[in-house]
């Protein structure tokens, strides 16, 4: 599903933020991308996304080549990639409901079943009373499980998150991981960067480890 | 029809958009109709003159004023002589008395015509060439001045060209104040879109992170300028409309005095879409500019 091929990326001024980097994930893996900030998870991720290009090295993405992907082509393929932010990147110009309703929008959806799954997915989190309410006025927590309904409401196959537990603490961050949990069990692929031990431990899965952008054995 | 579906959604977005800021909306949508209403106010004036001098102008015609105290007999020599001449057509012979009576009916002159004591004016004699060439009825003009007995040689049509000459003139400035302010409203639909851009910046990330295309997020900000540039289209008609209303009705006053009724016309209803489709378009040509040049600085990082 995601397939890592001796992968370096340079910014401009020197900084190499990924180092050889050659890994594979299965489809339907759940797997966490573990390190010090600054080790290079977040770029991992951006090159997922194609938000970021790789230097050099393949990334390949559902087959598709992140390094020569076109333009055109992105949308197509974030449409099934969820992201999950650490800063939840929510839009406070509108209440959660049309913050979820977001991605069907983009996707043409029809009205009246975007409705419903919309619920299906605030529901899914349990924010399904708050649809209402403006991001502003949710918690730390439900903010981020805003982030995750918004992720999921497109049913993607691959979720990326970042940092999803960051800020939270234990009670929150095991709510969420209980979300991802069930979202693994019906076989989405995961790819989850954290630096929480004690999530590593309750929840345990293959953990990739980057250490200056390089992946430790 | 999911299409349909998902432009009537945008559309419906943009004028709730428009609706969010009443102030800002109103202000952009009347300079637009200020700009645009001064070239199709020129347009229109130029039009009504137009139309009022074809009207006068008919077919060129050349009078002949005869010398004071011109002898009936001379009067038919030279009618004779005109007739075969070989550049005219017809003539027509206007009796000093007829005269005076044609411009006591038309003109609203009849209390200063009453009061003379004698008639002023004299015989004359209205030839109507048979070339209505500008070059041949000023040569037949030079020609007839020559002949003896003829007082005065008027071509009456020699204003007409003026007329047209000076209407060109009018054109010209129209056109130059139509391009120029079309610039404007393109400049205009530009900055408002792009401080749409900026405010809305984060959602346009946020957008583009989960897979909206540049179709997607081009088209609310394309449809806003079609509707405010459509907006101030309609203004434009309607500053128009009520101008021509005031000085319609000034212009009743003054061709009274004249005894014309004359009247400044309203756009045509061609000229009414024409309007409304090309400040809609302009619009749109500036969204899209604004758009072009914006949106691609917003990447997600």
């Amino acid at each position: 599903m995601i397939k890592f091929n001796q992968v370096y990326k340079r910014y401009p001024g020197g900084h190499e933020a990924l180092k050889n980097l050659s890994f594979d994930v299965a489809e339907g893996e759940m797997v966490y991308l573990t390190g010090h900030s600054g080790a290079g998870k977040s770029t991992l991720l951006k090159l997922v996304a194609a938000i970021e290009r790789p230097s050099s090295g393949g990334v390949l993405v559902k087959g598709q080549n992140i390094r020569s992907i076109k333009p055109a082509a992105i949308p197509q393929l974030r449409r099934n990639i969820g992201l999950i932010f650490q800063d939840h990147k929510l839009l406070f110009d509108r209440n959660a409901f049309d913050n979820v309703m977001l991605p069907l929008q983009i996707c043409g959806f029809e009205h009246r079943e975007s409705a419903k799954r919309v619920r299906a997915a605030l529901d899914k989190v349990g924010l399904l009373d708050r649809e209402k309410a403006n991001p502003v006025a949710l918690s730390g927590g439900e903010q981020q499980r805003l982030c995750i309904a918004r992720a999921i409401v497109n049913r993607p196959t691959i979720l990326l998150a970042d940092e999803p537990t960051g800020n939270l603490d234990a009670e929150y961050s095991n709510e969420i991981m209980n979300i991802f949990k069930s979202f693994h069990q019906v076989g989405v692929t995961l790819l989850i960067s954290t630096h929480d031990e004690g999530i590593l431990r309750q929840f345990p899965a293959r953990a990739l480890h980057l250490k200056k952008g390089e992946l430790q054995a | 029809m999911k299409t349909l579906l998902e432009h009537l959604r945008v559309l419906n977005y943009t004028l709730r958009r428009l609706l969010l800021t009443p102030n800002a909306t109103l202000l952009n949508i009347l300079i637009i109709g200020i700009a645009l209403s001064l070239p199709v106010g020129g347009y229109v004036l130029l039009k009504s003159v137009q139309t009022l001098g074809s009207k006068i102008a008919g077919t060129p015609q050349i009078s002949v004023f005869l010398a004071s105290g011109t002898g009936s007999a001379d009067i038919e020599r030279i009618g004779d002589k005109l007739k075969q001449h070989a550049g005219i057509k017809s003539i027509e012979f206007v009796s000093r008395e007829v005269a005076l009576k044609k411009l006591q009916q038309s003109s609203g002159m009849s209390d200063v015509i009453g009061g003379l004591s004698q008639n002023p004016l004299p015989d004359a004699f209205v030839v109507y060439p048979k070339d209505g060439n500008v070059k041949a009825l000023e040569a037949l003009r030079d020609e007839l001045k020559t002949w003896p007995r003829f007082e005065h040689v008027q071509l009456d049509s020699a204003w007409i060209h003026k007329l047209e000459a000076l209407l060109d003139f009018g054109r010209m400035a129209v056109a130059i104040l139509a391009a120029l302010l079309s610039f404007a409203l393109i400049a205009i639909t530009f900055n408002t879109i792009r401080l749409q851009i900026l405010t809305r910046r984060e959602e346009i990330e946020v957008a583009k992170l989960i897979g909206a295309t540049d179709a997607f997020i081009r088209r609310p900000f394309l449809y806003f300028g079609l509707t405010q540039g459509l907006l101030g289209g309609i203004a434009a008609w309607l500053l128009v409309a009520i101008s021509l209303q005031l000085l319609n009705h000034q212009v009743g006053n003054l061709t009274q005095l004249y005894a014309s009724n004359f009247s400044l016309q309203h756009l045509s209803l061609a000229d009414s879409i024409t309007l409304l489709g090309f400040s809609a378009y302009l619009g749109w040509l500036g969204a899209w500019f604004s758009v072009s040049q914006h949106l691609w600085q917003i990447e997600p990082r």
